[in-house]
């Protein structure tokens, strides 16, 4: 059975040490008092954990603790040197954001100036055109009614004229014979008047 | 007597002589706890040296274990002792790392526990003392003593005062080494203990078999808790270290 044969594997290393035991001659009494306060293993005990522990000390304060201690500066000063970088990279970044927007900000006043000037520039030629406009149209205005008075004074003096005409052309038809050209003349313009 | 072995919860603790050798009349062989010191010391270094061997910029996994242990012990030292403490990193970082690895490894069935023994723990908080009172007296001179007589301390008090300072700081090496010990020595005769419950019921027969479900549950357990306390035995230490450290940077508190 799997429990009877571990206790026969376990009673085997016993028996060989009771027998290192035997061969080595270790007093009987061994066995009696309690192994930690046999004073009879200390020397031994001190002098191998002097040895053991001074060697173990010297290695770990030459070798492994440099090592550990290295490996870790180098590594905080890695970080270290990353994160300066990140600092001076990210206020680059906001130095060219910044000078971005002012150069933004610059060209939009520019813009607006332009705009200004060209709209100004626009309403004073529109303004100057206008009045010229204006003045020509005035001048034609002028000339036309100036056409238009002597059109008409010519048209009331050919109006006299026609009534003659006319009067002489009714009065020859209602009364016959020759009329008086003068006459005519005097009696349309009483008429008219 | 290989049979009373099997539940005899003390045999784990015994130590034997692999290589014998007897100078001026001392045993100074090179034994069962002298090896595992040496596993100790191999396994850690190894752990550690390997593990750093890429020096990786972004760690790996062993890498991790070995920055985050380092920096474990850097902070704790940096918090107990300020930054005059960091000269004391190697000693508190080798303190924790040895007695860590020397719990961890005491964990295998059939390996030897280093800090079960309380020679062990005492050397280890002897060594600490030593350094406080050494460092203590080269840095201070007799300013050390200030240690002893707190501030603000009504003069008719002043010698039970002082009395009960001198003992505390006498008593640290002997509190430091024996919470390690007994933690370590406790543990494993409790789990030796259950596990000698497995196997004894197991003997019985059929009954016993499914009867042992309980104990080996309890060993499973334990062996859990065993491992926190490995670790945790292994801060209390160094925590230790670092504030009895602190008194010997800063003796007027």
């Amino acid at each position: 059975m799997f429990v009877t044969s571990a206790f026969a594997q376990e009673s085997a290393p016993a028996t060989a040490e009771g027998d290192t035991h035997a061969g080595t001659a270790v007093p009987a009494e061994e066995h009696g008092t309690f192994p930690p306060f046999n004073a009879e293993t200390f020397p031994s005990q001190i002098l191998w954990l002097v040895i053991t522990f001074g060697l173990f000390y010297l290695f770990l304060k030459r070798v492994v603790m440099p090592r550990i201690g290295g490996i870790i500066d180098v590594r905080n000063d890695r970080i270290t040197q990353d994160l300066d970088h990140a600092a001076r990279l990210k206020g680059e970044a906001d130095a060219a954001v910044a000078a971005y927007e002012q150069e933004l900000a610059e060209a939009k006043a520019n813009a607006n100036k332009i705009g200004q000037q060209a709209s100004d520039a626009a309403k004073s030629e529109a303004e100057s055109t206008r009045k010229k406009l204006e003045a020509e149209l005035e001048k034609k205005l002028g000339e036309a009614e100036a056409s238009i008075a002597s059109i008409k004074a010519k048209a009331m003096k050919e109006v006299g004229t026609i009534a003659e005409d006319t009067t002489s052309a009714i009065v020859e038809a209602l009364v016959g014979g020759k009329t008086d050209k003068a006459e005519i003349s005097a009696a349309v313009k009483s008429a008219t008047r | 007597m290989a049979a009373a072995d099997q539940v005899d919860p003390i045999h784990q603790f015994q130590i034997h002589p692999i290589i014998p050798l007897h100078i001026g009349g001392y045993d100074i062989s090179f034994t069962n706890s002298a090896l595992f010191m040496v596993v100790t010391i191999a396994v850690a270094s190894a752990f550690l040296y390997m593990s750093t061997a890429s020096r990786a910029l972004i760690p790996g996994r062993l890498q991790s274990v070995s920055e985050m242990a380092y920096e474990f012990v850097g902070n704790m030292l940096r918090d107990a002792a300020g930054k005059q403490g960091m000269q004391f990193f190697p000693l508190v970082f080798s303190l924790f790392m040895f007695v860590l690895v020397a719990n961890l490894i005491g964990l295998f069935p059939y390996f030897f526990t280093v800090t079960s023994h309380i020679i062990v723990t005492f050397t280890l908080a002897i060594l600490v003392i030593g350094t406080v009172i050494v460092y203590g007296f080269a840095k201070h001179g007799l300013g050390f003593l200030k240690l002893f007589v707190p501030h603000g301390v009504p003069g008719y008090l002043m010698p039970l005062v002082v009395a009960i300072e001198v003992i505390s700081f006498v008593s640290r090496p002997v509190s430091l080494s024996v919470r390690l010990f007994a933690n370590m020595l406790a543990g494993h005769i409790t789990l030796k203990v259950f596990s000698g419950f497995v196997v004894s019921l197991s003997a019985l027969g059929a009954v016993g078999i499914a009867g042992s479900v309980l104990p080996l549950a309890m060993a499973v357990a334990l062996t859990a808790l065993e491992l926190l306390v490995a670790f945790l035995q292994a801060y209390v230490f160094a925590v230790l270290t670092c504030m009895y450290l602190n008194d010997a940077l800063h003796p007027s508190h």
